[in-house]
C-alpha cells in the first residue's frame, strides 16, 4: 500500500464520517461544523488530485464564506433544534432504501460506462505555481465569457438577497 | 497512485448521504446543507475526471460551480429568513399552505 493510498483511505473515512455526522446530528450548529470539516477534507482531496486553485477556492469560499453565512442564519433564527412533530413511519426506511438503490446504480454506471480513457492520476508534484499559471491562462482565454457571466450572476444574487430581506417601507401619507 | 474508481465511489457515497439528508431531515437549513454536500461530491468527481484526462477544463467548471453555489446560498438563505419571519418555523412539514 502506497502512502497516497493510505492517505486517501484515511481522508475518505473522515469525509464520510463528517458527512454522516452532518446528516445525523440533532443540533443544526453541529451539522454546520461537521460540514466545514467535510469541505476541508474535500479540499485536501483536490490537492491530492493536483488542483491547488480549486482547493484554495474551496477553503475560502465554501468553508469560509458560505458556512459562516449558514452559521449566521442558524444563530439569527435560533433554529438549532426543531420541536418534535410526528413523522411518517414509512418515510425513513423508504428514503434510505431508495438512496441505496441510487448509490448502487450511480456507482455501477459511473465505473462501467462513464470513465475517461486515461485513468492515471497526477502526483502531488502538480501543485506548483506553473500549474496555476496555466489554469489562469485557460480561464481568461477560453472561458472569459462564462467568467463575466458569473460576475453578473453574483451581482444578481446579491441584489436579490438584499431585496428579499429588506424591510417593507410603510406608506406615509 | 490512487485509482480513479476510488474517487468515483467516494463521490457517489457522499452524494448518497446528501440525498438521505434531503429526504430524511425536516429542518430547512439542514436540507440546504445537504444540497451543498451533493454539489461538493459532484465537484469532487469532476476534478477527479479532469485530472485523469489531464485537462484544466474540469477545474474551471468546478470553479464556476462554486461561484453558482455561493449565489444560490445567498438567495436561498434570504428566502429561509423570510419564511421564518412569516411562519415562525423552518420545519418543511409546516410549509403546507397550498395544500387543499
Amino acid at each position: 500500500m502506497t502512502f497516497d493510498l493510505a492517505l486517501f483511505l484515511v481522508l475518505s473515512l473522515a469525509a464520510i464520517a463528517s458527512a454522516l455526522g452532518m446528516v445525523l446530528s440533532r443540533n443544526a450548529v453541529y451539522s454546520a461544523l461537521y460540514l466545514v470539516l467535510n469541505f476541508i477534507t474535500v479540499a485536501v482531496f483536490y490537492l491530492l488530485l493536483g488542483a491547488p486553485f480549486i482547493a484554495m477556492a474551496q477553503v475560502t469560499i465554501y468553508a469560509g464564506a458560505i458556512m459562516v453565512l449558514f452559521l449566521f442564519v442558524i444563530m439569527l433564527l435560533g433554529a438549532e433544534n426543531l420541536p418534535a412533530s410526528k413523522v411518517l413511519p414509512w418515510q425513513r426506511p423508504l428514503a434510505i432504501g431508495l438512496s441505496g438503490l441510487l448509490f448502487a446504480e450511480a456507482a455501477y454506471l459511473l465505473i462501467s460506462k462513464a470513465r475517461p480513457s486515461g485513468s492515471i492520476l497526477p502526483d502531488a508534484a502538480a501543485n506548483t505555481v506553473d500549474n496555476l499559471q496555466q489554469l489562469g491562462l485557460v480561464l481568461f482565454n477560453e472561458y472569459l465569457l462564462p467568467f463575466e457571466v458569473v460576475s453578473i450572476l453574483l451581482l444578481v444574487a446579491m441584489v436579490g438577497a438584499i431585496i428579499l430581506t429588506k424591510k417593507e417601507k410603510v406608506e406615509q401619507k | 497512485m490512487v485509482p480513479l474508481d476510488y474517487y468515483i465511489i467516494l463521490s457517489a457515497i457522499l452524494f448518497t448521504i446528501g440525498v438521505v439528508g434531503v429526504l430524511v431531515r425536516r429542518n430547512a437549513l439542514i436540507i440546504f446543507m445537504s444540497i451543498e454536500l451533493m454539489l461538493n461530491s459532484a465537484n469532487l468527481a469532476i476534478v477527479a475526471f479532469s485530472s485523469a484526462i489531464k485537462s484544466f477544463s474540469g477545474q474551471i467548471f468546478v470553479f464556476f460551480v462554486i461561484a453558482v453555489a455561493a449565489a444560490e446560498v445567498a438567495v436561498g438563505l434570504a428566502l429561509i429568513v423570510e419564511i421564518f419571519k412569516s411562519k415562525r418555523s423552518i420545519d418543511v412539514d409546516q410549509m403546507s399552505s397550498l395544500k387543499g
